[in-house]
């Protein structure tokens, strides 16, 4: 995505590439183009980009792609918080 | 219309209606609530050959895609999202394995059409396992492209999709149409904050000085709100608390200058470059939920460090500024 960068080397994707079949589904899904297939192998091009939607994760056929996927948005996690802590009147969904 | 049983044929041009529920949504009325019944619908008068696109039940997100094909003879597969866009109900499940193979079931689909090709929104993945589908129902299913938009040129390009449609984007125009809903669900907590900060001021230094401590909260509120997304790319950092700390400062320190801050006194003043750009960096951080390139973990790994900031600077504003009137 040109023009905008969020943090380095923060997200948690993981791609064992002996398990990859390469059938070139994680490139098809990627909104951030993370992955690129070389000598039928997927493989990382640009993993700063990721943003953890677990798109690849869930279309993978080889279950080669681990990502602990969620939305990066703050107010969600600080509910997500607040309903962990069992806070009364707070965790309602909001988008 | 044609297969097993009838099914309704939809228009693809939008209403003043349409385009005035699109508005209200923007700003969060009857946002929750604006849907269209799932199911199977007709664009133009498609064949048992036609194509296959599936949507959400987000009435903005069924009216984008079926303006996208006007003119055209395809089929829409209409998911029940509960009225949430393709994006959030792929994140949250709604628009997924599940509820696609129901539908698939529920609208006869396999007897509507010859072929067994489905056409999603890229969007539409984190919610869907295409290999799933395919296993459960026979439907081989093509992420076509992230925006509706590029729907005509993909179907006219063979149903190939091509890196352009593949580009996510964040333009101007992307980020700005997302402030209104941002201010209005900031309205109620910003209006009991700026009723306390004003009664508060107004005990310790009288009236005036109440307003001018509202204005300055205010102008920290928008800033965070509305000038960190449309300036989003200008802002120094990776850090959305970062770039509102500088954004808040920004206005602080125009605010300082306009409002003749040299009489504000020293304990004001600090207080006021404290407290002003952590609210600023707050709204800034909220933010990020809007965004379509911040990942969870760093998201988390900003609040770890930002949200107690926040509240240290916050803490030590107050402290500055009863000290500074009671000592």
């Amino acid at each position: 995505m040109k023009g905008f960068n969020y943090l380095h080397n923060v997200s948690t994707l993981k791609l064992n590439e002996g398990a990859c079949i390469g059938c070139g589904r994680c490139t098809e899904v990627c909104p951030h183009q993370v992955f690129s297939l070389r000598e039928k192998k997927a493989r990382f091009i640009a993993f700063d980009a990721c943003m953890e939607c677990g798109a690849c994760a869930k279309n993978c056929p080889a279950a080669a792609i681990q990502v602990d996927a969620g939305v990066g948005c703050a107010s969600g996690l600080i509910q997500e918080w607040l309903r962990d802590q069992d806070i009364c009147g707070f965790g309602k969904a909001v988008c | 219309m044609t297969g097993k049983g009838r099914v309704p044929q939809i228009t693809t041009a939008l209403t003043f209606a349409d385009r005035l529920g699109a508005w209200k949504a923007r700003w969060g009325i009857g946002r929750m609530r604006y849907m269209v019944p799932p199911g199977l619908y007709a664009i133009g008068i498609p064949t048992p050959d036609d194509p296959v696109l599936v949507t959400a039940n987000y009435k903005m997100s069924y009216d984008l895609v079926r303006n996208a094909l006007a003119g055209r003879h395809v089929w829409l597969l209409v998911l029940e999202t509960y009225g949430i866009n393709v994006w959030c109900a792929a994140g949250k499940g709604t628009f997924g394995t599940e509820e696609l193979v129901r539908r698939i079931g529920m609208s006869g689909l396999a007897q509507v059409v010859k072929h067994r090709r489905l056409i999603l929104p890229i969007l539409g993945a984190p919610g869907v396992a295409a290999h799933d589908v395919a296993k459960l129902t026979n439907f081989n299913v093509q992420y076509a492209a992230i925006k509706s938009s590029s729907l005509p040129a993909y179907l006219d390009n063979g149903l190939v999709t091509t890196p352009a449609m593949r580009e996510m984007t964040f333009t101007l125009r992307e980020r700005l149409v997302l402030i209104p809903v941002e201010l209005a669900s900031a309205l109620i907590p910003t209006a009991i904050v700026a009723a306390a900060l004003f009664m508060i001021s107004a005990l310790l230094y009288g009236p005036a000085w109440a307003l001018t401590a509202v204005a300055a909260y205010l102008g920290a509120v928008v800033t965070g709100i509305a000038l960190v997304p449309a300036l989003l790319p200008c802002l120094p950092g990776r850090s959305f608390a970062g770039k509102g700390i500088v954004a808040g400062l920004t206005w602080t320190a125009v605010f300082y200058l306009a409002e003749g801050g040299r009489g504000w006194g020293l304990s004001a003043t600090f207080a006021a470059f404290l407290a002003l750009p952590a609210v600023s960096a707050f709204y800034a951080l909220n933010f990020t939920g809007c965004t379509n390139f911040t990942s969870r973990s760093g998201v988390k790994k900003e609040m770890r460090i930002a949200l107690p900031a926040m509240a240290c600077a916050l803490l030590i504003s107050i402290i500055v500024i009863l000290t500074g009137r009671f000592l």
